[in-house]
């Protein structure tokens, strides 16, 4: 490692014999600007443009209000889902010896590498009424295809991985002589579970929710195959984002988008906090 | 690995396996319902894919991929991989070196812009183009005034596909070469090699693995991007329709053998991605950074 200099002051930065630094920061700044920031404010220069009344009447659209609650009241119910069976595949994953393992391990990453719009014709053939699934519910009473409950199905497959590999490699390191020591002083598994393993886990279950909820939010590709796509029941804020560009009402498109940021990243900036907190709780 | 270890436990003492692990009914049942539910939510939807492209046998599945549309959606997904990736995989170096190699001020905060476009809607990440390069757009009238189409075109969605997999070299390699540190490029350059010597002899043989990774994530998502894609490419058919966008045209005229040989295709690059990502984590695991996801 370069040391710091032995004078005081503030530096840019540490001096260092590698040579390049000039050349690679200023290449990578003047991409990540050209590519992401320039585009990213125009999207806020055009939403301040509108001015507050405008803004806010847009926003307080009736469709609008209602296709973003779908969009985030359906993403955390997937990514609820998420969690208890993410950290079940995990904990299998890590703690059980089974014939296939290796095979089950990399299937988990298949919504990564699947591209959404094959996620959402298949799921959707698979759920519609005539479908293999969708004819064992149908009995049931249960409608996936076509209801918001199959755009719960579709960001449940969406972001199942985010919650496993989050999870997955800290179950790998848990110590298993705490759990010893735990059982030599009497705890029963369920208290071992619950009291000793769970708060190591907390802080990775809480950011694979978060990355699987922001990424349900977001998602377009594999929900509308499967959404129906009704306005006020099934239409997702991205879509409406899309049908607001193709009616070329650019100001409704933009005010949508512009609050579907700033709710991630509230949610976002919220989620670090409680993490934070779940890590001076928990240690 | 723990793997042995575990193993010994069980058979022989089950008193003390208790304490470290669930009993034998548990462990069966939790695995049953862990494979039910991969099986139903994972592999039913990869099964379909391929059942339903062969549903009219295999003269139709390979006469709708002869298509001339189809043909021109495969190309066109190829070119913007091909001018996508390279980008990316140029910035992902760049970034990487000045990063990894170099302690200087707000480097967390130029971290944390970098993974910015995982946390914008794909939608989003196409709508901010149409805003700029949009007849409306803040560049609209001048880009008109001198003929040059963005939006519509193979540009816009080169840039759309650029914003949405920006993240995945950098993120790969920045981790890998922190950890590595700075030694052996030190030692490269005392002994007189130049800058470019010590990334192209030292560093680049160091990384190798850790980069292809993330060129291998980073060009599945380019090839299979629909959201970004799909606000910027105005669906023209067989000029600005690439496969996954070709899936839901033919999908919604109803052509399913269509749709899902085309889709198949694309589940089997999924599949090839998969299968070459597990084989560099089993063989080069410790060469990669262990950062997993996206």
């Amino acid at each position: 490692m370069t040391t710091a200099p032995a004078h005081a002051g503030w530096r840019f930065r540490q001096p260092s014999v590698i040579p390049g630094f000039g050349l690679t920061l200023g290449f990578s700044l003047a991409y990540l600007t050209l590519i992401i920031l320039i585009p990213l404010s125009g999207l806020i220069w055009r939403s301040a443009a509108l001015g507050w009344t405008d803004f806010w009447a847009l926003a307080t659209d009736r469709r609008t209000l209602k296709a973003l609650e779908i969009s985030f009241g359906t993403a955390f119910i997937a990514a609820a889902v998420n969690v208890v069976f993410g950290t079940l595949v995990a904990w299998v994953l890590v703690r059980y010896r089974f014939p296939g393992r290796r095979v089950v391990d990399a299937m988990v990453d298949l919504p990564f590498a699947l591209p959404t719009a094959v996620a959402g014709i298949a799921l959707t053939t698979l759920y519609a009424p005539t479908g293999w699934l969708g004819k064992l519910l149908m009995p049931l009473g249960l409608k996936v295809a076509y209801t918001p409950l199959g755009i719960i199905v579709a960001l449940v497959f969406i972001g199942l991985p985010f919650v496993v590999r989050t999870v997955q490699p800290i179950m790998e390191e848990l110590d298993k002589e705490v759990e010893e020591a735990a059982a030599t002083l009497g705890a029963s598994r369920f208290q071992i579970i619950t009291r000793v393993l769970f708060p190591g886990l907390a802080p990775a279950v809480i950011t694979g929710f978060s990355l699987a909820f922001a990424r349900g939010v977001g998602e377009y590709g594999s929900v509308i195959f499967i959404a129906g796509n009704l306005p006020y029941k099934s239409e997702i804020a991205p879509l409406l984002i899309v049908i607001r560009l193709e009616e070329y009402n650019y100001p409704a498109a933009t005010a949508i988008a512009a609050i579907m940021l700033a709710l991630s990243f509230a949610m976002l900036l919220l989620i670090n906090l409680v993490q934070t907190w779940s890590r001076k709780r928990y240690g | 690995m723990a793997d042995p270890e575990i193993k010994s436990y069980e058979p022989h003492h089950e008193s003390q396996s208790a304490a470290v692990t669930e009993s034998r009914p548990v462990r069966i049942t939790l695995t049953t319902v862990t494979l039910v539910f991969l099986g139903i939510f994972l592999l039913l939807p990869l099964i379909i894919v391929f059942k339903e492209a062969f549903a009219k046998g295999v003269g139709a599945y390979f006469q709708s991929l002869g298509d001339a549309d189809t043909r021109s959606a495969i190309r066109l997904t190829l070119l913007v991989a091909a001018i996508s990736v390279p980008l990316n995989l140029v910035f992902g170096l760049s970034a990487a070196w000045a990063i990894a190699k170099f302690e200087f001020k707000g480097k967390a905060f130029l971290t944390t812009l970098i993974d910015l476009p995982f946390s914008v809607s794909p939608v989003i990440s196409g709508l901010v183009y149409v805003l700029l390069f949009g007849a409306q757009g803040l560049l609209g009238e001048w880009l008109n005034a001198h003929g040059i189409q963005i939006l519509f075109a193979v540009p816009g969605i080169v840039l759309a596909t650029v914003f949405v997999t920006f993240p995945f070299v950098a993120r790969e390699l920045i981790p890998l070469m922190q950890e590595q540190g700075n030694g052996d490029e030190e030692a490269a350059l005392s002994l007189g090699a130049n800058g470019w010597q010590a990334f192209w002899y030292v560093t680049l043989p160091n990384i190798k693995w850790g980069l292809l990774y993330g060129v291998l994530l980073c060009n599945a998502r380019a090839m299979g991007e629909f959201g970004a894609v799909s606000v910027v490419s105005g669906h023209i058919r067989g000029l600005t329709n690439t496969m996954p966008l070709h899936v839901e045209i033919l999908y919604n005229e109803y052509n399913a053998v269509g749709a899902f040989a085309v889709a198949s295709l694309l589940a089997g690059l999924a599949l090839v991605t998969l299968v070459l990502k597990t084989l560099l984590e089993m063989r080069y695991g410790p060469e990669i950074a262990a950062t997993r996801g996206h």
